[in-house]
């Protein structure tokens, strides 16, 4: 029987995640890039939804009650997804870093004998399939682009590894699949693997940077303000 | 600094069908243009295939030459089957 | 055939075919500034998806505000048929050259102002471009056929979203008619200026480009909203429309269009920021497009050699 803790995880992992990603939808480099990165947000909050509405059934509450009700403590989802990124390379690192980690997570739970989960891994494995392509061809362009663009990436890559740890908690087995990608990516793209040491996280038991509450308390407020309202 | 190139985007909508031209889009090189197609054209499950090619690689017949290139064809109606009387009963042909 | 019989006949005008200067020096303004209408229209919707009350609202927007990135680039890439680059339109909509659609100049203040924008602006949108795809050249009238086909879900999920309010709680219902009231008169000035105050009409009309007079197109708009608003339980903010049965039209008030003329010239709510968002996307990510161009040209001439 899985926990709904471990559901919400997934669930706000991707809920923050197509959070931010909506902030680039009309600010991105170039205008297909908007619609790719909508595409992206879209997959993102689709999963967030189907994860949400099946927590839902364990606690007795909406998709809506849990992404609007719950405060920052009560959330689950990992530090890489919920500081700020208005930066392209940032959000490509980030985007490879948490895909490549998706995409070996949702591979392994298709065959979850929760026939729940394994029906929403089973969509979301190829939804994130693609993230990780996007992510990874963004990160070679702007590795092995202009001067310029191999030092923000760097810069981008070394801001965004501490937090590639707290991924693995619980679930130790997928890091020589996902770091295997990620470095293949990382070396066709002229970078360098960062050396750095990985951030004390504690998203999975609701210990959060400070950069979720200003998130939330945005997504939260209308919704908040109209207490019992429908939509 | 120019803008990166235009390709053409040709969509199979689906099995049993050709690929269309559906429009264009810009993009730095093949591969990101071939994903930017599928973001751009294909988001309301328009395909199941895409082609692109450089807008700059299309070699197109000449406007002003259309009465040369094809008023030709227009006279040589004996390549249409309803040029041919088929008499009353006759199937199969 | 040349360009008159083929007018005369309601042919299409393709891209290599000869035309006269005139046609498209216009045709050029009209897609860009439809484009770049698009664009800028992301901003005052996109506003609330970081805040949409619900995660089923917020999907609904994500997309409904992708699909607006999208019929910008449908109409760039129409222009770009007649021999312009987007490049340059986009330089000249961040150097104040060419303009887009005044009603992007208005704030979305609150949650039903997002309803609003899909029922009113949509909808007069619709009516402006339904004609348009039958429009004498072909790359503009196509890409208005892709774009009807897609808005059509636009308009709907505004009305749906004010339905919701002015069903739901006595502070949702004052949103919605607060909502309402702004943008009434700006969206009936989206058809321009009255006929006989706008001077290209009848050019635009003879080369097909142009179907109906601005008066015709905003005399259906009001037939088809003023039922709408009945059944959605909201009010017009304007005591002159009632059913005029020997005209078979609703007769309306005047529309303001000083208010019109003083957004074009920039002095609208919101131009400054629009424009200032527009041209800091596109200024942050110049290093992210010449990245990739000079992959490109690695690669290129890694094949080559």
């Amino acid at each position: 029987m899985t926990s709904a803790d471990y559901v919400l995880g997934l669930a706000d992992d991707a809920l923050v995640s197509a959070q931010r990603m909506g902030w680039w939808i009309s600010r991105a480099p170039q205008l297909e890039e908007d619609l790719a990165l909508a595409n992206i947000g879209l997959d993102q909050l689709g999963q967030a939804r189907s994860l949400l509405s099946y927590a839902g059934t364990m606690l007795d509450r909406t998709e809506d009650d849990l992404a609007y009700l719950r405060d920052d403590r009560e959330f689950r989802n990992v530090w890489l997804v919920e500081r700020p990124q208005t930066d392209f390379g940032v959000t490509m690192a980030r985007l490879l870093l948490f895909s490549a980690w998706q995409r070996e997570l949702y591979a392994a739970l298709v065959t979850s004998s929760d026939a729940t989960l394994a029906g929403i891994a089973g969509k979301a494995v190829k939804e994130v399939a693609y993230h990780l392509d996007h992510a990874s061809q963004w990160v070679i362009r702007l590795g092995d682009g202009t001067d310029e663009s191999h030092s923000r990436m760097q810069a981008a890559l070394d801001a965004e590894w501490p937090y590639l740890d707290e991924l693995f908690e619980g679930a130790p087995e997928l890091r020589p699949a996902v770091l295997a990608r990620i470095e293949q990516v990382v070396a066709e793209a002229t970078l360098a693997v960062p050396e750095v040491a990985p951030v004390v996280g504690g998203g999975r038991h609701g210990l959060h940077t400070e950069h979720l509450g200003y998130l939330l308390a945005e997504m939260q407020h209308l919704h908040r303000s109209h207490p019992g309202a429908t939509w | 600094m120019r803008d990166w190139p235009l390709w053409e985007v040709f969509v199979r909508s689906r099995r049993g069908l050709s690929h269309v031209h559906v429009g264009s889009l810009h993009a730095p090189d093949a591969e990101m243009a071939l994903r930017n197609a599928r973001d751009v054209y294909t988001r309301r499950q328009e395909g199941v295939s895409i082609w692109v090619l450089p807008s700059a690689e299309i070699v197109a017949s000449d406007p002003g030459e259309r009465d040369a290139f094809f008023e030709p064809a227009a006279d040589k109606v004996y390549r249409h089957p309803t040029f041919y009387d088929v008499p009353e009963g006759v199937e199969h042909l | 055939m040349p360009f008159e019989e083929l007018l005369a006949e309601d042919g299409r005008v393709e891209p290599r075919d000869e035309m006269p200067d005139a046609y498209r020096r216009t045709l050029v303004r009209q897609i860009a500034q439809h484009a770049h209408s698009e664009i800028i229209g992301m901003q005052p919707e996109g506003n609330w998806i970081s805040r949409a009350p619900s995660l089923r609202r917020k999907a609904i927007l994500m997309a409904k505000v992708q699909d607006e990135a999208g019929h910008g680039l449908y109409l760039y890439a129409a222009a770009e048929t007649l021999g312009v680059d987007r490049e340059d339109l986009l330089d000249q909509l961040h150097t104040g050259r060419q303009k887009y659609s005044s009603i992007f100049n208005y704030p979305t203040l609150t949650w039903a102002d997002v309803g609003a924008i899909g029922w009113l602006v949509d909808g007069a949108a619709i009516v402006n471009q339904v004609p348009l795809c039958r429009c004498s050249y072909g790359p503009y009238a196509r890409a208005m056929v892709r774009v009807c086909k897609e808005e059509s879900f636009h308009q709907r999920q505004g009305f749906e979203i004010l339905h919701t309010l002015s069903h739901g709680t006595p502070a949702q219902k004052a949103m919605a008619q607060d909502a309402v009231d702004r943008y009434w008169w700006p969206s009936l000035m989206m058809f321009g200026p009255p006929d006989d105050d706008s001077p290209n009409s009848a050019q635009s009309m003879a080369w097909g480009i142009k179907r109906f007079s601005n008066d015709d197109l905003r005399q259906r708009f009001v037939d088809m909203t003023v039922p709408q608003a009945e059944i959605l339980g909201l009010t017009l903010p304007d005591p002159e429309i009632r059913w005029n049965e020997e005209r078979g039209h609703y007769d309306f008030g005047t529309v303001d269009f000083t208010e019109l003329f003083e957004v074009i010239k920039g002095n609208g709510p919101c131009n400054a920021e629009r424009m200032a968002h527009r041209v800091k996307a596109h200024e942050d990510g110049a290093w992210v497009r010449e990245a990739a161009s000079a992959y490109a040209s690695k690669r290129s001439s890694e094949a080559v050699a």
